[in-house]
């Protein structure tokens, strides 16, 4: 499966096991992406939300 | 067939691991996007047996934890513990209570407080954490009086009201390392070691995953550790002193993509089990 990052419209890649609100990295311009929706077959990027104060583990 | 819910906002490796394990151990396993939800009782449909709760924000994960709890749902791991954990502070004072070793504390508001509680800590270094941070972020090693004061007035000026509860610990000398051991309702089943030239040994920050052996004092710290905070999935970081074993903190919605191939343990694997006990004398 393949789209095109929304920053620097270089295509940008997927794993097979690819799941909706995943973060990826594209590969030419570092932007971290969010997968907010995939539809039939075809994936649907957002720019990912930044860290917040009570994000970890 | 049961059905498990994996609570989550974004899906990380460790959310598609669990997936996978969950699928394989003949679970079916929906993915909850907490963000996405309306937590109305009335409205809100529970077509599950049982959630796993693995939210990055703790904010929005303990909501929903507290949520599905009061429609009768079990939840791992439940509100009790999460909201012993979600705290260093709370986590500390429970340690301290069961006589688990760890690291001397103290809680302060202000900067006359603060430079007698590092007096009471034994004096400089100190260590200054937020009481509800993570990833290693915004943690301050304060060697002098000069660190102090500039780090209390930026908390006090610029921090929200969460940071200016102030949480100091004392700065305990590691080699190099710390011990992360991963542990499920009181039995430590594998542990890694987290090496870094940096005070700070968090692998979100770049330390070095390797194998730890669990030796029988680890076993013996993290079932007491466990026991004291109510048993559920936990991840303990563990120092090493001249006096023993220190329990640092505890986490319960751990990150553990790193650690599965140096400890050859199925982490995911341990929790969807566990998971499934629970659900069988729920």
């Amino acid at each position: 499966m393949n789209t095109t990052c929304i920053i620097c419209d270089a295509d940008v890649s997927f794993p097979k096991d690819v799941e909706e609100s995943e973060v990826i990295t594209c590969s030419d311009c570092k932007s971290r992406l969010v997968v907010e929706k995939i539809d039939r077959k075809k994936v649907i990027l957002a720019k990912a939300p930044d860290v917040e104060e009570d994000w970890g583990e | 067939m049961k059905t498990l819910a994996i609570l989550h906002s974004t899906v990380r490796a460790e959310e598609k691991m669990l997936l996978k394990a969950g699928q394989g151990r003949g679970l079916v396993v929906k993915l909850i996007d907490i963000r996405e939800q309306i937590f109305n009782p009335d409205t809100f449909i529970v077509d599950f047996d049982i959630a796993l709760e693995r939210s990055v924000s703790t904010v929005k994960g303990t909501y929903a934890v507290r949520f599905l709890e009061a429609m009768n749902i079990p939840v791992v791991n439940s509100s009790p513990i999460s909201s012993i954990c979600e705290d260093k502070f709370i986590t500390s004072l429970i340690l301290r209570r069961a006589h688990v070793q760890t690291p001397q504390f103290a809680l302060v508001f202000g900067i006359d407080q603060a430079k007698e509680a590092v007096e009471q800590l034994g004096g400089f270094p100190v260590v200054v954490k937020p009481n509800g941070g993570s990833w290693g972020r915004l943690l301050a090693k304060i060697n002098d009086m000069d660190s102090l004061e500039a780090i209390i007035e930026h908390k006090d000026v610029l921090g929200s009201p969460q940071q200016k509860a102030i949480y100091m610990q004392a700065y305990v000398d590691k080699p190099g390392r710390d011990i992360r051991a991963f542990v499920i309702n009181g039995k430590a089943i594998c542990a890694i070691y987290r090496a870094s030239e940096h005070w700070i040994t968090n692998t979100a920050r770049g330390a070095e995953a390797t194998n730890c052996p669990i030796t029988k004092e680890m076993a013996t710290l993290s079932k007491k550790a466990s026991d004291a905070i109510g048993g559920g999935i936990l991840a303990m970081d563990i120092f090493e002193t001249d006096e023993g074993l220190m329990v640092n903190e505890v986490n319960h919605t751990m990150e553990f993509k790193n650690s599965e191939k140096p400890t050859g343990v199925s982490i995911s694997g341990a929790i969807i089990d566990y998971c499934m006990e629970v659900l069988k004398h729920a």
